[in-house]
């Protein structure tokens, strides 16, 4: 970290940036109460974000100085109150800016006034000055389930579909290919033989999804420290377990090694509570997709050995904790592409950083990956301004590492926010088919390099 | 008489100095009027959507000089879309003949909530240093934030301290998103402090011919603008004359001697309206009298105006003459070819009343428009400079004009209504509710793009194109999602502006 604690050219947006979460939710409605520009500024971060009520879409209080000086709840309960006469919506997140927190609005009773009425209104204190979206996204989910899905634990009592499972991985937006991986990891799961509620998403079936969230048997977080207070909730209040991989699986080797621990803890699980997957037809299902896998790499396999005009043989990642393991074990070990130095620019808490390192370190017995936990990516580009390996570089990162890329003549892959040099709809870089995409992206950029 | 006063470090906001309002609906002409009798009050809504940001406005007016970096100062959020700005000076950086464009660096004090309790005067201090060490800029900017803005840190007084100890300016711009409705505001804040701290004072020397003292000059004019395609300087070399482009790929340098300049026009007036006003008031650099040249009476009153100003009459009569016979026969077949078509606009001020003049220039009926704001007043007290006037004058009357800071409510509401031909657009996002409902939709980002004779023409020819090639929109139209209740499309369009 720097002295200051200054962070140049972020990587993340602050707590409000988890407006994006609600934004996911089928038919969901954020509805800010915050200074003008906060969801402009949010919009401007991820680009193409409107999704059903985001963007100029988005109901806000729009704090002036009578707001700042008075208080804004008057103006608060006009906004909620207009906003289901104008927009058509299955769930209203209210999510408070800087000036309502610092101003000590007493959203709560406001908000306590609609959901008296029956209304499916939550609010969620996101001051930016508090945290970033990492965090936030957290604080967020976990206000739609105190407020609203605990209400319909009646009709889906805890764990009791046996099959179920609650799936928390990428935060939405902030991860540029979350609507491809969610559905991947919906995929994969179902491939099992479980069922998955995905719960952001097109691959979601909204609120009535979200209601059945108790009746889940367990929850799956992939990530290494985001989404950590979700299944913490979960667990306390529905006794719900939680089994965590702690990175992203893009390819073979990590899918299976993801897939068979998904197995494992379900078969882990007995009595009342046994989920009973057909483990043989599970097996099979991972032995035919790998088989596909490799496949691929057998055909491409010539190509990486003997093209002779110059291909990239090392890498350094800035991205978050999940896609900087992720990457560095999928390109080392299936693509053949060395990781260098990395960088993990999520500002991931203390707590968090030696499992991160651990799991860094385990991805090769016989090298040291070096690593740097900073949010200060302009620090982690003068670092990387002055490493010199030797061979042809990688760079994967944000659109701001396009540049450093090009001075230092090094391939470069966009994959992490803010993105504005490409386009990500619904690309999954998730699971064996997500591992040939980063493979056919970073070849593309390669090839176009040529002529 | 001018409102602009370089003695305080923040500028004041629009609603406050020009009577800026952001809620209105009638026509142009009773706009105009009540702008010049004083009677325009501004309405409330009693439910809005999010608006832009004064400290993005800001952002963009400093992160595109060239030799200077941004302190965001508040929490990491409130800079979060400046690496658009970041994207643009790359892109378009050709346009201004820049060989080398170089990274852009932008930075966030990243307040926390400790700051919020105990200030953040301290890491504000301590983060100019370190930006100091590790880019060496030129000039650093601070802007400020609703966070830094309600904890009341001393932005100035440390801003003011930091330059004496390191040697190079560093200014403070005071663009609070909460002070305004109006986030043009933020341009002023910008320019405001840009005027009081960089701008260099007017140089004079005597003048053996008439014996007084003169202002020293170059043979320069300021051009207040974005990022747009250079048309400037193909008029000016025939003045004798070279625009200097502020502040966007401005540098140090070329900010200061903006003092030395014979004269300033602006490519909006919305943009440009207090930067011209403070080089005219405070730097004695003459702004010029006449709406931009947009559509051709306003084009040619425009090249009349400059000529006079930079005394070669004869000049503009020239190019006017020129231009003329390039463009007009064109521009009439644009007209017969484009005749019975109507349209709809939306953009800020300045630009929306430019893009209704060239509507009237092609013959295209103007059904309405929803402009982001009004400013009743200019900076530098010319009321022959108002658009929207000389756009009544020029072409006639607009009906169904609303003054609507980006409520895409009512502007879905007012497009499913009038059901143009055809949405003419200047800011983002606002398009999308075209297409939705099976519209035709242009937006053309370069405000210096439609300028001119030939500006007409492009206009005239990319109209055409996008009314002919409306597939995409007609498929989209059936397949749209559509957030709005059936009861607000039912509505009257401006239910919620609240009569005061």
């Amino acid at each position: 970290m720097s002295e200051s604690g200054l962070i140049e050219q972020e990587r993340y947006t602050c707590a409000i940036g988890a407006l994006q979460s609600v934004v996911a939710i089928p038919r969901a409605l954020p509805i800010l109460h915050s200074g003008p520009g906060c969801g402009s500024m949010v919009l401007g971060f991820y680009e193409r974000a409107t999704g059903y009520a985001g963007g100029y879409t988005t109901p806000c209080t729009n704090f002036s100085e009578a707001e700042v000086v008075f208080g804004g709840v008057e103006r608060l309960h006009s906004i909620i109150d207009n906003s289901y006469k104008v927009i058509k919506s299955d769930l209203q997140v209210v999510l408070t800016g800087c000036t309502a927190d610092i101003v000590g609005d007493d959203v709560a009773s406001v908000v306590g006034e609609f959901t008296e009425r029956g209304r499916p209104l939550v609010h969620v204190e996101t001051a930016g000055f508090k945290h970033n979206n990492y965090v936030a996204h957290s604080n967020v989910v976990n206000a739609i389930i105190d407020q609203y899905v605990d209400g319909f634990v009646l009709d889906y009592l805890p764990r009791s579909d046996r099959k179920l499972v609650n799936v928390f991985a990428s935060l939405p937006y902030q991860d540029p290919f979350w609507k491809g991986n969610l559905r991947e990891y919906k995929r994969l799961l179902e491939a099992l033989g479980l069922e998955v509620n995905i719960l952001f998403g097109p691959q979601s079936d909204g609120v009535t999804e979200w209601q059945s969230i108790p009746a889940a048997n367990f929850n799956i977080l992939i990530s290494p420290w985001y989404g950590l207070p979700v299944v913490e909730r979960l667990e306390e209040k529905y006794g719900q377990p939680w089994y965590q991989f702690p990175y992203l699986p893009i390819g073979a080797n990590e899918t299976r090694r993801f897939l068979e621990g998904v197995l494992a803890f379900a078969d882990s699980l007995d009595g009342e509570q046994a989920v009973g997957l057909d483990a043989v037809r599970a097996k099979a299902f991972i032995e035919r997709e790998e088989h596909a896998f490799y496949e691929e790499i057998d055909n491409l396999a010539t190509f990486l050995l003997e093209f002779r005009y110059g291909l990239p043989n090392h890498v350094h990642v800035l991205h978050d904790a999940g896609y900087v393991l992720g990457l560095a074990r999928f390109l080392l070990h299936e693509v053949g592409i060395v990781p260098k130095e990395q960088f993990i620019v999520d500002n991931t808490p203390e707590q968090h950083q030696e499992h991160v390192r651990s799991l860094l370190a385990a991805t090769s017995e016989k090298r040291e990956i070096p690593v740097r936990f900073d949010p200060d990516a302009g620090a982690a580009q003068d670092v990387l301004r002055n490493v010199k390996h030797r061979g042809r570089g990688l760079i994967v990162g944000s659109g701001w590492d396009k540049e450093l890329a090009r001075e230092k003549g090094c391939d470069f892959l966009l994959a992490a926010a803010p993105c504005p040099y490409r386009l990500v709809m619904t690309t999954n870089y998730v699971g064996l088919s997500g591992g040939l995409r980063v493979i056919e992206d970073i070849y593309a950029t390669v090839l176009a390099s040529y002529a | 008489m001018s409102n602009i006063n370089l003695s305080v470090p923040a500028v004041a906001v629009r609603e406050i100095r020009l009577n800026t309002i952001t809620g209105f609906a009638g026509n142009a002409s009773e706009l105009v009027q009540q702008s010049c009798s004083g009677g325009l009050g501004e309405r409330r809504r009693s439910f809005t959507q999010c608006l832009g940001c004064s400290t993005s406005n800001a952002a963009c007016k400093v992160v595109l000089v060239q030799d200077g970096v941004v302190i965001s100062h508040g929490p990491v959020g409130c800079s979060a879309c400046l690496h658009e700005f970041a994207f643009t000076y790359r892109v378009n950086a050709p346009l201004r003949g820049i060989e080398k464009p170089t990274p852009r660096h932008v930075y966030s004090t990243n307040l926390t909530e400790d700051e919020t309790v105990f200030g953040g005067n301290e890491k504000l201090a301590a983060t100019i240093r370190e930006v100091f060490e590790r880019d060496h800029p030129a000039v650093i900017f601070i802007i400020t934030t609703c966070a830094s803005g309600i904890i009341g840190d001393d932005v100035e007084g440390i801003a003011d301290e930091a330059a004496e100890e390191l040697g190079v300016p560093v200014v403070a711009i005071f663009c609070e998103g909460f002070r305004s409705k109006v986030w043009t505001s933020g341009f002023d804040a910008s320019y405001h402090a840009i005027a009081r701290k960089l701008i260099n004072p007017s140089r004079f020397e005597h003048d053996p011919a008439t014996g007084t003292s003169k202002r020293v000059t170059r043979p320069l004019v300021n051009v207040v603008n974005f990022w747009g395609s250079d048309i400037f300087n193909p008029w000016f070399e025939r003045f004798g004359v070279r625009a200097n482009y502020l502040t966007p790929y401005a540098t140090l340098e070329s900010l200061r001697y903006s003092s030395e300049a014979l004269a300033s026009v602006q490519v909006c007036l919305t943009l440009g309206s207090y930067l011209g006003g403070a080089l005219e008031s405070e730097f004695g650099v003459p702004t010029l009298r006449a709406a931009p040249p947009y559509g051709v009476p306003a084009t040619e009153r425009w090249l009349r105006a400059l000529g006079a100003l930079l005394e070669k009459p004869e000049v503009a009569e020239q190019i006017i003459e020129e231009e003329r016979a390039a463009s007009l026969p064109r521009i009439a077949e644009l007209r017969s070819q484009l005749q019975g078509t109507t349209a709809y606009v939306t953009a800020g001020a300045g630009h929306g009343h430019a893009l209704l003049a060239l509507l009237g220039e092609l013959g295209i009926q103007a059904v309405g428009a929803a402009l982001f704001h009004h400013d009743p007043l200019n900076d530098f007290d010319a009321p022959e400079a108002d658009q929207l006037a000389a756009r009544v004058g020029d072409y006639g009357d607009v009906p169904n004009i609303s003054i609507c800071n980006k409520q895409e409510f009512e502007l879905v509401n007012v497009l499913n209504r009038v059901s143009p031909d055809l949405l003419l657009a200047r800011h983002g996002g606002m398009t999308l509710w075209g297409a939705k409902l099976g519209i035709p939709s242009l937006l053309i980002g370069d405000e210096q793009w439609g300028m001119g004779f030939e500006g007409v023409v492009k206009y005239g020819e990319s109209i055409l194109e996008v009314l002919e090639n409306d597939e995409f929109v007609t498929n989209l139209a059936k397949h749209a999602i559509n957030p709005y209740t059936q009861w607000w499309l039912s509505q009257e369009p401006y239910r919620f502006l609240e009569v005061e």
